[in-house]
This record gives structure tokens, C-alpha cells and sequence, in this order.
């Protein structure tokens, strides 16, 4: 006789039938009557209606029948909340009962009951159980003190459970310790801001001990919780991971997955000079691999965190990329994931052996994972230069092929590699061509039409090419529309003479036909580019784009930290924060990594040092010569911005437009730059042309000229500021003196803002990574008012520049000299040193003019002492150039007198900490020396005002 | 946590569903099989998400087990406790079928309620489980009876009652290892790698305490360099092997094996894992595949395949298969073998050729012409690799137990008394050569 029987019960009547077996007298039929109600309940059938006579079989020394009867109690008391009432007796008094396992069941099955009736009846019942002799039960009852809370939050706190079960966090049994410690983790987590979980060293070397000695799924609880804590200093941190290391051999995958969460999030305490540091990095590996040979399922949730621990930190692993070579029976989710990984770990070492594989995939059946392998092989071109040339041939090799989505992934990814090595792989072009039929989809079709658009100078029969795809135009997704129509207009700016139907043909199309706004404002400026200044339009179109950077889908950092904290769960395996996926207030804390080890010596601020590589804005903010790059070539986003449709009627202007701008073009090959620009009779119909047709065309929207001035404005002077004197780089650090990195730099005062501009060099062999940026104390208060922001690791030979925002807010002590500043810049190599000298000028502010009266009034007040005079040679200025000048650098000129042919000029000029200088400057006509008199209250900074002036007025 | 736990047949019926959490509706169900056993395309991740609510599934032959959450569970634990959940079923009624979930749904009802609590895994040992579920009920339990099962379900000991006796005291320890190959064509070693097993059946009485030991390079060293000379002589050098990386059954003591790297425990009654391992150097390769495929023409294929043993000649490997994939659009195979028989399978897309015993040091070939049908299919045929099976007496990483002592100070018996069986299996996992 077997249970299934009760599956197959389906005859009418059956409720009837089961409530009279329910009631029956013998124990047996009554148990067998259960039994088909749980098995109906299970498939889905409503069952609800035996309610009453069900919980009459609740009382029993039946331990089986019991349970099916709570059972079936969990399943339907909240349908039928009044009638659940009948059952609290039974469970009160099974809280009494001499068997643990009953006391223990009847708490366990209470805290499932979510009826508020019922609730009320269970703390009494489980505040006996918390403290119940038996283990068995306390653990029980740990849990149930979530449940209650999850029901009745408010309940729970008042009725001091909460310190109960802080309690049991010193339980003598290792179990009760675990689920009182994934109970408090549970509640905690809906209290963001509660203490609950109070982790002090006390109760973490409880959890520690209790460790060694619970089950394996009680180590999955504490290391949990473990990883939450933020141990107090470096020293703690390493005692933690000394003791969480052994887990790393547990047979269980999720304990070795939690004590790597454990362990990598503390080791960013550790200094990175400890040796420790270095062992611990050495034993995650092993642990890492092995989980490699566990089952699929839990392979794939490894291979989703180690995607993450290489990111982070790619020393880990960096001599494993074998062991995430792809089985031929893996399942597809390993496969791709692997893959992921093989791509990451690629260096100069390894990529032999990982271009044969990638190879082999690219062979395989599943179609997903052969574009994935194709795509991979680009990527290692772009990332490994050395194997460049090799990928190429391979890719060429699998174009040879002709299946059709190898053929068009390959196209893709070679755009990619042109971009990166410009100048280099060109002669592939020809074969790249015979493909062009065979191209279906979007972005395939897309890369082809960049290739041609861009190389159109070398491929005979580029309009040829083009015009075919422009047959079809509107069929074409925006993504080749766009692309189309930059690529015919480089083709028409590199061959102006036989394509101008052609580039006519495109704008019109664009503007005229196409309802989508990226597209038709695409082709009004280039439109607009071409009529009004088409040696412009050559720079902007032609202009040389950006190299593209080798890792393009690294995680960003921020989101990457805070995935690190998750290493195991979920978010980990989605590789989104859990707010992305979890509702309501859970999960909605973000998880930080603590503060990288201290190792910029000078702590005075701390915040800034340490916010460095966790802080970074997420966003990654293109640097101007981007933003134009990608205007043209890359498909932004569509913005939400709407532009109103009206149909433009330019058609009228348009050839005029064009003739211009092509008589200019033509005219123009030779001409030096900035020739005769705009000076020519056909340009100037162009110009005149264009704000007649606008109006009409965009309605209010603001005349695209001047948005078209605005865009180049930006794009032309990064580093021009508005009046103030920049001094050139000067070199600041050697890359003798820094492993390799190299840093030149100067200061500047832009609308208000100071700033430290600085080039960063690479001349080692590795790349950088984490930089961070740290002054010591200084005279003015100097400190940085942002993180370093380096966005991408810095391979060799490569120079950033950044422009670092200051503040004045920092720690102040005097430095001698003066405008002295030491800095503590931070890689991933080491700290570094170095000071230099900011010019005075750049703590000039705007609003350093003073009043007449208020002038004569402190020029007075301040003792003759502290004036101090200088003569500044050599100036060929009249005063008024000069006291422009100096306004440019917030020196302002109150007023001036001519005294026998000298000009006396006034000159007043605020610091950033409110001091104020005073000057009074003499100059002579026909005498190119100036006299200087400077009158200060803090007379140390007049000899730093005067350099200023010196040196404003000589450049 | 887990938040409901449901079991579904192949069409996707329901056969167990049990909900821990109020966040999971009966909706939950529906999506899964909707959306993931009806689903037309292969599986492609085994954790879904419907409607901000997380899948966790695997399969046992036609049965699919399937996790619930809503929260930002540790998905790691998740899959451990499915697994372990299949383990514990298979204990309590063998082989998980639909029949045999249906004829236990009682049962594992009971069990889901004891093995996890509110979404919460708790002790799961089958050996501690079998104490106190069982289908007899446990009314004549005496009270101590009672709490000694509460304190082992609880207690740091969890896997093992007291009180067991045997007259006999026997051991059993199974080295099963499973050596892993992809070479390429030209005879290359892309990746190898042996993941090793020790299982012990423990008949014992009493609690006693084991300590196992090994051929482990960073114990033979540390002895050798600990004074005993002459031992050491002996067995450093090839004799001991390195171990990349090992995991341990929660009854060995990790922060001893961390610390001392010695093997200390205190075993299940019964059978269990010990440990796994897993070596990567110097592994004995047991057999070598060499293979030749040449394409004659567009219509036929000519494949000749050697295999060469490679151990002592006294030994004998046992149940050998070698699999060699052949294209889709086969129609004919002739095959010649010098030992064994071989098969081409039209269903499986392979020839088959098996041999049942095969010495050291011998050589073996098979040569097979495949015929083809011309096909306008523009994709080259991808070649799988060549794949094969064998079971060798052996242990290829080279493992050697040394010792296991048995302690057990309260019994009267003492390690010479134990009868203990060593055996080593060295079988093949994916071996497989690339042609």
C-alpha cells in the first residue's frame, strides 16, 4: 500500500466523502482522510471547507497525523482566521509537552500561523521556548522570533524578544547561535539603522567560535553575518581572516563561497605589503577552482562570482585560465560564463593558448555561444596588442567560412579592432566587402557601413557601397540610419567632386522623410556643418577619434564594491544590486567595502584619501574630445527630449547651401588653416541662408547656429580659461621616483574653481589602477574636493590627464614657503610623494574689489611696516593692458591717477581665507619697469603677490 | 531565504509544494512551469527571475526540484540545500521518480518541515533524520531517548548518535578518482586534472576518533625536514603527490587541517565522503587516443583511431569506450577493430568501440570509412572531440593512503583490532581529445 493513491481521488462528491472520513471514529481512516486532504491541497484543489472537522484531528499522540494537521493549518488559517482560534489550545498546551520534538514542532508551526488572534497567543509560548532547556528547542524558537516578526514587527520589540535573542548569540549550542544569528541578520536588515546586530569584537569571537562547530549551514549564516562587520583596524581584520581561512576546505560550496565573500572584503584592510596579504591571496585560489567541479548549477553561480573576484582582483586567478576552458558537454549557461571569464584572465602569457581555444568555440553548435566566442576573439585582439595580427587572421579565417553569424559577429568585432589600431589592418577591407550581402543584421550592417565610411578614401567603389544600402534606407533600423548617414558624409568630405547627389540624397532623407529625432537632428547638423564651414565640418567629421579602451564592459566600480559584499547570493549571480530585484525595504542598504588599508601617511583628511577608488561617480563623464567622438560615430542613446516634427522647407536653400559650402571645400585643400574662412563671397549666401530656413524649421527652439558655436566652443579649448594665467606643466614626479608613474601638472583658477590639472604617465610595464590623491596640511587649506578620478586603468605608455577640483576647506599650517603643497598620490603599485608650488594667484578671488573709500580707509590702517616694494622689469604694457590683465587673475584696479605722466594704478585683491592685499603700481610711459608697492596685514604673502604679478604681466 | 519549495514531474504537475514565506503565492507555481517547463528553448540559466521572484531549479531525471525567493538569498546555499534535499530523499526511498515522490509525499512533507525552517536549511544529516522521522511514528521513546535525539540533531556531533555497537569493527576506504583530459590533436595536454574521492564505510563502535593520512607532498616534507631521515629519503620525491586543493566533510576538524594539516574526525556511522581533491601535476595518463580523420572528398571520411595503455603491464583496465562522432549526415560506416567490438550508432551520432579488458602497456586500433550524403549546408561539421571510458585499479593522481587510526578510549577495542579494506578506482571523467 503506498501514498500515491491519494493522488487519484477525483470523484464528485469527494468533499463530502473526506468530511464524513474525518469524522470517523477509527484512527486509521481519519489518518488516511488527512492524507487525501493534503494531497488535494498540494495539486491545487480548495480544500478549505473541511476546516473545522481537519483541526479536530489536531489532537492526537499521533505525531504523523499531528504534523499533516499543522500542515494543512499553515496552508488555510488565514482563510478562515476565526476557526483557527479552535486550534491555540492544542498548540499551547503542545508547548508543554514533555517531548522536545513537540514543543519544538508546536512553536515552529505557531510562528507559520499568520492570524493576529493567534499571534497574540504565542509569546507566552515562546518566550518559555527561548529559554527551554533543550536545544533542540531554543533553535526553534530563534527562528520563530523572525517569524513573529515578520508578522508583527512592533510586537516583537515590545515584547523584548529582541534581547532574548541577542542572547542566544552566547548560547552554549553552536546551532542555537546560528539561527539566533540569521534571525537578528533578518530583522536587522529591515531595520537599516537599528544597532541590532551590535558586532563588536565580543560577540565576533563568539560567532567565530561557533564556527568550528555547527553545521554546515549554520557557517553559512555566521560568515554571512560575518561579512557585515567592519573590523576596527588591520590587525582585527587579519585575526578574522585567520580564523575564516580553514572554512575555505568545506565540502560545502556556499561555506567556501561565504568565506570568500568574508575574506575579500577584509583584506582591503590588510596593508598590501603584509605578507599575509600575499598568503591570503595565494589560498583563494585553490578553493576558487574547486568549485569549478561541482555541479552544473553551483558552477554557474561560482563562475558568476569569480567574474567578479577577477575584476577586482585579477591576481587571483591570473594563472588558472585553463581550468575555465569550455567542456564539450557543459551546459550552455557554464559555457558563456566561462568564456566571460577566459576573456578577463587573457594577457600576453596565456593568449596562445586561449586564441586556439576561442578558435575551437567558434566551431561549436550554439549559435549564442559561437557569437560570444567570435566576439572574443576581438576582444583579446584589443586587449593583448601583441596578438593582434593573429586574431585578425583567425577572424579572417572564420569570414572564409561564410556562416552567416559568424561572418557578421566577425565584422563587428574588427570595427572594434580598427578603432583600436588605426592604420594597421586595413588591407582586410577588400575581403570585409565581398561580405557586404550577406549582413542582415543591424549591427552588422552598421559596423560595415562605419568601415566603408571611414576608409572611403581606399575602397574604390565606397559610393557605390553606400548608395546600395541607401535604397532601403527606411527599412533600416536607426542604428544604421545613423550610421549610414555619417558615413556618407565623411564620403562626401573625402571625395567631395562625385558624391555630391549622393550626400544631398541622405540629408534630405534624414531631415525630410524620417520621423525619428535623433536621425533628422543628426542630419541638420551636419547639414548646417557642410553649409556654413565646411573646413569645420572636415575637422569635426574627420576629426581623429579616440582609441578605445580595452576592457568595455568592466562592471563599474561602485556597483562592482558593492557585489563584492555579495560575493555568494542573488545579486551576485544577477550581478545587479539587490534593490534591482528585491522588494520593499530589504536589501535596499548598500554594502560597502571598508576603507582601503590607511597607507597615505598624512591622515588629516581622512575622508578624502579613503573615498578615492569607492567614491568614484558612476558615471563615466567623456572627456570633451569624446563627447564629439561619439556625437558622430557611436549611436547615443535616444534622449527623451522631443523635438517638435514640423517639416522643414529648406529644400529651396539647399543646393545653394551646398554649392557654397563645396566651392569652399575644394578651394580650401591647400589653403593653410584659418585662411579665408567665412571671408568668401559663397560662404557668406551659406551663412545668410541658414537663419532664414531655421526658424521655420525648429520652431522655438534656439537658433542651431549658436548651439553649433556652443558645441565647438566646447570642443575647442579644454584647456583655455577665461582670463586666468595657466603656467605650463611642469614635471612634478619623476617616473624614476615612482615605479614608473609620471606626473607633470600646473594650477588653475576657472570661473571660481581651483584646479590641479595634471598629466599622469605610465612609463612602467604594468597597468595602474586605484588612483587616489591625498595633500598634507598647507598654508591655505588646500585639499582635494573631489575623488582622483581615473576611470580607466592606465596601461603602459598611456597619459591621462585630469583636472583635479580643490577646496579650501582642508586642514591649515604653515608651509615654507609658503605656497609650498605636499601630495600623497596612491596606485595600486604604491603611495608617492612629492611637493610643489601653486602660484598665489590662484586664491585671488572674484570678488576682490574694494570699495574707494574702504580702500584709502585700510591703505591707512595698515602700518608702513608691512609695505613692501618691487620692481617688476621688462614690461613693454600701457597701464590699461596691464590692469586688464591682471583683472583676468582677480587683481582688480579701483582707480588710477596720472601724476606727471606716471600712472598710478590701485589695485586691491582678496585671498580665499579673506585676507587682503593692497597695491599701488606706478608706471612710467616709455619706462618698461614697474614700481610695486603692496600693503597687506599678513605681510609673508606680499612676496608671493608680487610673483604673481610678475608673472601675469610678463606672459 | 528560501521562500516555498515546490517538486514538479515532467509535465510540469505539481507533486510537492510547500511555502515558508508569506511573499510566495500559489502563482509562484504557475510562473515556473510556464515559464521555464514549458518553455520552448533549452534552459538557459538555472536560476530564472519572473516577476521579481527568483527560480532556483535542478533536475532529477525527469523531476524538477524548484526554490523560491523574493529576497537576495545566498543562491550558492540555495543549490547546496537542493541538492542535499535530492540526497536525503534518495536516502529515504531510493531513486527520485515520480512514482516514488508520490508514494512518500507524507513524508517529505515531513521532512521539508524539519530540514528547513522558515526558508532557514537546518541539520539535514540523513543519519541524524533517520532517527526521529521515520514512517513507524516514535511513540515508545523513552525520555532520554528523546532529548539524545534533540542534542545530536543539535549538537556539534550532529552526524553521529552514540551508543552504536558493532562486534565486528571493520572499515572500508575507497580512493575513486576520476582523471580528466581534452588533448589536442597533435598529442598535446590542453588541460588535465584529477578530482579525487576518499569514501569510507565506517562500521565502528562507539565514538571513535580517526585520523587519516596520506602521500600529501606538504606532510611528507614537513616530516622530512621534522628529523626522521631515513624516512623521509624514502618517501619524498616522486612517492608523494601535491594537492591543489581539497574540501572535507563536516566531520573533520578544518582549523586542525589548516593549522597542522592533519586529518582528524570523527566519522558517520556508516557510509559518506570524507574528502575530495583535486591534482593537476604529474598525473599517470591511462591511456593515450591518437586520431587521424581524413576527408576524402566531399562524400567520405576515413578515421583511424589508436589507443595506447599506459601503466604497468600487470594491471587491467576494464570496461573501455571509445566514442568517435561522426557527422550528421552519415549514411554508411564500415569499421575493422583489432580487439573488442565497435558499432556505429546512427541514433547517438558515434561509433562505439568497446573492449573489456585491456593490459599495461598494449596498443589498440580501430579504422572505420564513413560514408557521406552530399549536403549544401555551408557549416563545416564541428568535429566533436573524441571521447572515451575505462576504469583502471589504480589511483592516477598517485594517492596513497598511509594510515588510518582509530581511537576510541572508552571501548575496549584498539586499531589493531579494526579490520580496514583500502581500494583504489581510478575511472575516466571527461577525457576527451580533440581530432
Amino acid at each position: 500500500m503506498t501514498d500515491s493513491k491519494y493522488f487519484t481521488t477525483t470523484k464528485k462528491g469527494e468533499i463530502f466523502e473526506l468530511k464524513a472520513e474525518l469524522n470517523s471514529d477509527k484512527k486509521e481512516k481519519k489518518k488516511e482522510a488527512v492524507k487525501k486532504v493534503i494531497a488535494s491541497m498540494t495539486v491545487g484543489k480548495d480544500v478549505s471547507a473541511l476546516f473545522p472537522d481537519v483541526v479536530n484531528c489536531m489532537q492526537t499522540d499521533n505525531l504523523e497525523l499531528k504534523k499533516l494537521v499543522y500542515l494543512y493549518l499553515m496552508n488555510y488559517a488565514k482563510s478562515q482566521p476565526d476557526m483557527a482560534i479552535m486550534a491555540v489550545n492544542t498548540f499551547v498546551k503542545d508547548c508543554e509537552d514533555p517531548n522536545p520534538l513537540i514543543r519544538a514542532l508546536a512553536v515552529r508551526t505557531m510562528g507559520c500561523i499568520r492570524v493576529d488572534k493567534i499571534t497574540e497567543y504565542l509569546c507566552e509560548p515562546l518566550r518559555k521556548c527561548l529559554k527551554d532547556e533543550d536545544p533542540y528547542v531554543r533553535k526553534t524558537a530563534a527562528v520563530c522570533v523572525a517569524k513573529l516578526h515578520d508578522i508583527n514587527a512592533q510586537l516583537v520589540e515590545d515584547q523584548g524578544f529582541l534581547d532574548t535573542l541577542k542572547d542566544l548569540i552566547s548560547d552554549s549550542n553552536p546551532m542555537v547561535v546560528a539561527n539566533a544569528v540569521a534571525a537578528l541578520s533578518e530583522i536587522a536588515e529591515s531595520h537599516p539603522n537599528s544597532n541590532l546586530l551590535d558586532l563588536n569584537p565580543q560577540t565576533i569571537n563568539k560567532l567565530l567560535t561557533a564556527l568550528n562547530e555547527c553545521t554546515e549551514w549554520g557557517q553559512i549564516f555566521i560568515l554571512d553575518c560575518l561579512a557585515n562587520y567592519t573590523p576596527r583596524d588591520d590587525r582585527e581584520s587579519q585575526s578574522i581572516c585567520e580564523r575564516v581561512t580553514p572554512r575555505l576546505s568545506h565540502a560545502n560550496s556556499a561555506v567556501v563561497l561565504s568565506a570568500v565573500k568574508v575574506l575579500m572584503k577584509f583584506m582591503e584592510m590588510l596593508p598590501k605589503d603584509l605578507d599575509y596579504y600575499g598568503t591570503l591571496l595565494k589560498k583563494l585560489a585553490p578553493p576558487l577552482v574547486t568549485l569549478l567541479s561541482a555541479e552544473p548549477e553551483l558552477q554557474y553561480v561560482a563562475l558568476r562570482n569569480i567574474n567578479l573576484i577577477v575584476q577586482k582582483r585579477p591576481e587571483i586567478l591570473k594563472h588558472e585560465m585553463k581550468v575555465f576552458f569550455v567542456k564539450y558537454n557543459d551546459p550552455i549557461y557554464v559555457k558563456l560564463e566561462k568564456l566571460d571569464i577566459m576573456i578577463r584572465l587573457a594577457s600576453q602569457a596565456n593568449i596562445a593558448q586561449v586564441l586556439a581555444e576561442l578558435k575551437e568555440y567558434a566551431t561549436e553548435v550554439d549559435v549564442d555561444f559561437v557569437r560570444k566566442a567570435v566576439r572574443a576573439i576581438g576582444r583579446c585582439a584589443i586587449k593583448v596588442e601583441q596578438s593582434a595580427e593573429r586574431c585578425v587572421s583567425t577572424l579572417l579565417d572564420l569570414i572564409q567560412t561564410k556562416v552567416n553569424y559568424v561572418v557578421q559577429e566577425a565584422i563587428v568585432v574588427i570595427k572594434d579592432i580598427f578603432r583600436k589600431y588605426p592604420n594597421k589592418y586595413e588591407s582586410v577591407i577588400a575581403t570585409l566587402c565581398e561580405n557586404l550581402d550577406s549582413l542582415d543584421e543591424p549591427e552588422a550592417r552598421a559596423a560595415m557601413i562605419w568601415i566603408v565610411g571611414e576608409y572611403a578614401e581606399r575602397i574604390d567603389n565606397a559610393d557605390e557601397l553606400l548608395e546600395s544600402f541607401l535604397e532601403g534606407f527606411h527599412d533600416e533600423s536607426t542604428q544604421v540610419q545613423l550610421q549610414l548617414l555619417t558615413a556618407i558624409v565623411k564620403l562626401f568630405l573625402k571625395k567631395p567632386t562625385e558624391t555630391q547627389e549622393l550626400v544631398q540624397q541622405v540629408l534630405s532623407l534624414a531631415t525630410q522623410d524620417s520621423d525619428n529625432p535623433d536621425l533628422r537632428d543628426r542630419g541638420y547638423i551636419y547639414w548646417r556643418l557642410l553649409s556654413t564651414d565646411p573646413v569645420a565640418a572636415k575637422e569635426v567629421v574627420l576629426a581623429e577619434k579616440p582609441l578605445i579602451s580595452e576592457e568595455t564592459d568592466l562592471i563599474e566600480p561602485t556597483l562592482l564594491e558593492e557585489l563584492i559584499c555579495h560575493i555568494g547570493t542573488l545579486a551576485s549571480v544577477y550581478h545587479k544590486p539587490p534593490s534591482a530585484f528585491v522588494e520593499g525595504s530589504r536589501g535596499v542598504q548598500h554594502r560597502r567595502l571598508p576603507p582601503r588599508a590607511g597607507s597615505v601617511e598624512s591622515a588629516e583628511s581622512p575622508d578624502v584619501g579613503q573615498s578615492g577608488p569607492s567614491e568614484a561617480p558612476p558615471a563615466v563623464i567623456p572627456s570633451q574630445g569624446d563627447l564629439l567622438g561619439d556625437l558622430l560615430n557611436l549611436d547615443l542613446a535616444p534622449p527623451t527630449a522631443t523635438v517638435p516634427s514640423v517639416q522643414p522647407s529648406m529644400q529651396m536653400g539647399a543646393m545653394d547651401l551646398l554649392g557654397g559650402g563645396l566651392d569652399s571645400l575644394m578651394g580650401d585643400e591647400s589653403d593653410t588653416l584659418g585662411g579665408d574662412i567665412g571671408g568668401s563671397p559663397s560662404m557668406g549666401a551659406g551663412l545668410g541662408a541658414a537663419p532664414t530656413a531655421m526658424p521655420a524649421a525648429l520652431g522655438g527652439a534656439p537658433p542651431v547656429g549658436g548651439g553649433l558655436g556652443d558645441l565647438f566652443d566646447l570642443g575647442g579649448g579644454v584647456g583655455m580659461p577665461t582670463g586666468f594665467y595657466v603656467v605650463p606643466k611642469t614635471l612634478w614626479l619623476p617616473a624614476m621616483k615612482a615605479k614608473g608613474l609620471e606626473i607633470s601638472g600646473t594650477f588653475a583658477r576657472r570661473g571660481g574653481i581651483i584646479q590641479m590639472d595634471m598629466s599622469l604617465t605610465n612609463k612602467a610595464m604594468s597597468v595602474m589602477t586605484d588612483f587616489a590623491i591625498q595633500f598634507n596640511r598647507n598654508s591655505f587649506g588646500l585639499a582635494p574636493a573631489g575623488p582622483l578620478q581615473v576611470l580607466t586603468p592606465l596601461s603602459p605608455n598611456q597619459t591621462i590627464d585630469v583636472s583635479l577640483p580643490l577646496s579650501t576647506s582642508g586642514p591649515v599650517m604653515k608651509m615654507e614657503p609658503l605656497n609650498n603643497l605636499q601630495v600623497a598620490v596612491k596606485n595600486n603599485i604604491d603611495v608617492f610623494y612629492f611637493s610643489c608650488q601653486f602660484p598665489l594667484s590662484l586664491l585671488f578671488v572674484e570678488d576682490g574689489k574694494m570699495e574707494r573709500q574702504v580702500f584709502l580707509a585700510t591703505w591707512k590702517d595698515i602700518p608702513n611696516d608691512n609695505e613692501a616694494q618691487f620692481q617688476i622689469k621688462d614690461i613693454h604694457l600701457n597701464s590699461d593692458a596691464a590692469s586688464n590683465k591682471l583683472q583676468g587673475s582677480n587683481i582688480f584696479t579701483i582707480a588710477k591717477r596720472t601724476v606727471e605722466g606716471q600712472d598710478m594704478l590701485y589695485q586691491s585683491i582678496k585671498l580665499t581665507n579673506s585676507i587682503w592685499v593692497l597695491a599701488e603700481m606706478r608706471v612710467q610711459t616709455g619706462n618698461p619697469n614697474y614700481t610695486l608697492s603692496i600693503k597687506c596685514r599678513a605681510p609673508e604673502v606680499c612676496q608671493f603677490v608680487y610673483q604673481c604679478y610678475e608673472m601675469v604681466l610678463k606672459n | 531565504m528560501i521562500g516555498g519549495l515546490f517538486i514538479y514531474n515532467h509535465k510540469g504537475e505539481v507533486l510537492i509544494s510547500r511555502v515558508y514565506r508569506d511573499d510566495i503565492g500559489r502563482n509562484a507555481v504557475d510562473a515556473f512551469r510556464v515559464n521555464v517547463i514549458h518553455a520552448r528553448q533549452q534552459v538557459r540559466s538555472p536560476v530564472t527571475n519572473i516577476a521579481r521572484t527568483s527560480f532556483f531549479h535542478v533536475k532529477r531525471s525527469n523531476i524538477w526540484l524548484a526554490a523560491v525567493t523574493k529576497q537576495n538569498v545566498n543562491a550558492a546555499m540555495v543549490f547546496e540545500f537542493l541538492y542535499k534535499m535530492c540526497d536525503v530523499m534518495t536516502a529515504y526511498f531510493g531513486k527520485i521518480s515520480e512514482e516514488n515522490i508520490k508514494n512518500n509525499f507524507v513524508l517529505i512533507y515531513e521532512l521539508l518541515d524539519e530540514i528547513l525552517d522558515f526558508g532557514y536549511p537546518q541539520n539535514s544529516e540523513t543519519g541524524a533524520l533517520k532517527t526521529f522521522i521515520t514512517q513507524q511514528g516514535i511513540k515508545g521513546q523513552t525520555k532520554e531517548e528523546q532529548s539524545q535525539i534533540t542534542s545530536q540533531v543539535t549538537g556539534q556531533i550532529g552526524w553521529r548518535r552514540e551508543g552504536i555497537k558493532y562486534r565486528r569493527n571493520e572499515l572500508f576506504l575507497d580512493v575513486l578518482e576520476s582523471v580528466n583530459l581534452l588533448m589536442s590533436p597533435q598529442g598535446q595536454v590542453l588541460s588535465a586534472h584529477v578530482s579525487g574521492r576518499v569514501v569510507m564505510k565506517s562500521y565502528l563502535s562507539g565514538m571513535p576518533e580517526c585520523k587519516f593520512g596520506m602521500n600529501d607532498k606538504i606532510v611528507i616534507d614537513k616530516q622530512g625536514k621534522g628529523g626522521t631521515t631515513d624516512d623521509a629519503g624514502k618517501s619524498s620525491g616522486k612517492q608523494s603527490i601535491a594537492i591543489d586543493d581539497c574540501t572535507f566533510h563536516q566531520c573533520v576538524r578544518l582549523s586542525k587541517f589548516d593549522s597542522e594539516r592533519s586529518i582528524s574526525f570523527i566519522p558517520p556511522d556508516g557510509e559518506y565522503e570524507l574528502m575530495r581533491y583535486r591534482t593537476t601535476k604529474d598525473i599517470i595518463l591511462p591511456f593515450r587516443v591518437i586520431p587521424l580523420v581524413r576527408e576524402v572528398g566531399r562524400t567520405k571520411l576515413e578515421v583511424k583511431v589508436v589507443i595506447k595503455s599506459n601503466f604497468k603491464p600487470s594491471l587491467l583496465a576494464q570496461k573501455i569506450e571509445v566514442r568517435i562522432p561522426t557527422p550528421l549526415n552519415t549514411s554508411g560506416v564500415q569499421v575493422i577493430c583489432m580487439k573488442g567490438k565497435a558499432k556505429y550508432k546512427a541514433s547517438e551520432n558515434a561509433i562505439v568501440w568497446k573492449i573489456k579488458r585491456m593490459a599495461g602497456m598494449k596498443e589498440s586500433q580501430i579504422s572505420a570509412e564513413i560514408e557521406l550524403l552530399p549536403t549544401n549546408d555551408k557549416k563545416k561539421w564541428a568535429r566533436p572531440p573524441i571521447s572515451m571510458n575505462f576504469e583502471v585499479p589504480f589511483a592516477p593522481s598517485g594517492l596513497k593512503v598511509r594510515y588510518l587510526k582509530v581511537f576510541e578510549s572508552k571501548l575496549n577495542y584498539s586499531d589493531h583490532d579494526v579490520i580496514k579494506w583500502v581500494r583504489y578506482i581510478g575511472r575516466s571523467g571527461i577525457y576527451e581529445t580533440r581530432c
